[in-house]
């Protein structure tokens, strides 16, 4: 399994042609207390199509397909306990499994180092 | 940018800075807008709300009542009848009977203090200039701080260094000292808790601001949680759920015109749209600011059209406010619908991402008000 990381602060899971997709720690605490999630998209998907919404106290955000698929599964624990987010933004916090078509655009992602380097 | 003479002590609670009507202004602190919220309902929170507009209003020759009818020219509220030591909630309107700008408006003995929105203070002042310069001194009270200390706890916080505001009930203003520094302090905010505003010198409000905080019951508290504090207590916010378009009455700001304003009373008319709030008052308007209770946990944003049906037709309003409102626990919103629709129990729907989602129109506020009347 691999991880990538989005310049939008996702990152993806990537486990054969399947991807699980959620927000960095570092967009988790830049949002706030998230109160609502709601994966919008169906179907397929492509690359920076809003594909589920993330609602804080204050603001509505948008989560975008890292890559060209389709979502298959959306992380039912969230629909009761959206706050899973803000606590473990990078694992139970999970959003949403993406199957991947366009495999190629992982290499436009970044690694964990680099997305480290571009929140600094 | 402009800044408060807080923005240092912001910076050093670990507040996050973002800019709010020219200011930079604390949005939230490192504890968050949720625990912010909840904090000032159970507790005490401490606001800068320095960016807002303090203006004194003197009358040249000492006499209150005639400055009073002046200020009553622009102004659609009892201001005559307000006592010394008083303060109420009123607003500017044009000709159309639109809402310039919302206040407070204090008589300190000598003279009124209005309180006036940070985006309106320039406009507010040239206008309070033109009409009021002739027999009263306006002055903008540029070097003048105001922080809000909010909160069932706050009066015992802030007795501590002032002890006179315990004596004082909701809207009394007193001039005291904290500390030995020169305080106006009114019982009154925009949390629907009970509370205090505090002017004072910027020299010094940061002294009086430090002094608070190291009180067990307070904490800061930023802008966001000011929004949905006052949100669910049923207050506007100038600028998204009242402006130039937008009347006292269909903004359900009746209770602010006191009777003698109105028509048949004492003092009726005599400000700008008067004729066309007045016939509002009797005939009704064409639509009414309410309260929106929205089924399960996705909150709707300003901006939201409101349908009759769940699908088809024309929209029949628009959500001007909404956010998830902490003490609820669940979203709270308020907004403009035509009239027929504005009954508390209507059902109605919000469009939602392209979807229309069931909300109820509720009465206000949506929390019962802590006020010490």
């Amino acid at each position: 399994m691999t991880t990538y990381y989005t310049k939008e602060h996702e990152w993806l899971r990537v486990d054969g042609d399947v991807a699980t997709v959620g927000i960095t720690a570092h967009a988790a605490e830049e949002l706030g207390e998230i109160v609502f999630f709601e994966v919008t998209a169906q179907g397929a998907i492509k690359q920076g199509d809003s594909a589920a919404v993330v609602e804080s106290v204050k603001a509505a955000s948008d989560i975008y397909a890292p890559v060209d698929g389709e979502v298959v599964d959306a992380n039912p624990s969230l629909a009761d306990d959206p706050s899973l987010i803000n606590s473990a933004p990078e694992a139970d916090g999970w959003m949403f499994t993406l199957r991947i078509t366009d495999a190629s655009q992982l290499d436009g992602l970044l690694d964990a180092e680099a997305y480290k380097a571009l929140i600094g | 940018m402009l800044e408060t003479p807080l923005l240092a002590l912001h910076k050093e609670l670990g507040a996050r800075i973002v800019p709010f009507a020219g200011y930079a202004m604390p949005l939230q602190y490192p504890a968050g807008i949720m625990a912010e919220h909840l904090h000032t309902r159970a507790k005490a929170g401490l606001f800068d709300v320095s960016h807002m507009g303090q203006v004194s209003v003197r009358p040249l020759d000492g006499d209150m009542a005639s400055a009073a009818r002046a200020i009553e020219t622009i102004v659609p509220v009892d201001v005559v009848g307000l006592k010394p030591g008083r303060q109420r909630y009123g607003f500017l309107t044009n000709d159309k009977g639109g809402i310039l700008d919302d206040l407070m408006i204090a008589n300190l003995g000598d003279r009124f203090l209005i309180v006036v929105n940070a985006a309106c203070k320039a406009a507010d002042t040239a206008l309070f200039q033109s009409v009021l310069s002739p027999t009263c001194e306006v002055e903008p009270m540029d070097r003048r701080a105001l922080i809000a200390l909010q909160g069932p706890e706050a009066e015992q916080a802030l007795a501590r260094f002032a002890p006179a505001v315990a004596d004082m009930k909701f809207m009394d203003v007193i001039q005291t000292d904290f500390d030995g520094l020169d305080v106006i302090v009114s019982r009154s905010g925009y949390t629907g808790e009970d509370g205090f505003e505090i002017s004072v010198n910027d020299a010094d409000v940061e002294r009086v601001a430090r002094a608070l905080l190291k009180q067990p019951e307070v904490a800061p508290i930023g802008l966001g949680a000011r929004d949905s504090l006052r949100l669910e207590s049923g207050l506007c916010l100038y600028g998204s759920d009242l402006d130039e378009t937008t009347t006292p009455v269909e903004g359900a700001l009746e209770w602010a015109i006191q009777k003698i304003r109105r028509a048949d009373g004492g003092r009726a008319g005599g400000f700008p749209g008067s004729d066309v709030i007045q016939r509002q008052f009797a005939e009704g308007a064409p639509r009414r600011r309410v309260g929106l209770l929205v089924e399960g946990r996705a909150p709707i944003r300003g901006g939201a059209p409101l349908f009759a049906e769940v699908e088809g037709g024309e929209p029949i309003g628009v959500v001007t406010s909404g956010a998830f409102g902490p003490t609820l626990q669940a979203p709270v919103a308020m907004g403009y619908v035509a009239t027929p629709y504005a009954q508390t129990g209507s059902a109605i729907f919000a469009e939602l991402r392209g979807r229309r989602t069931p909300v109820t129109v509720a009465a206000m506020p949506f929390v019962p008000p802590g006020f010490k009347r």
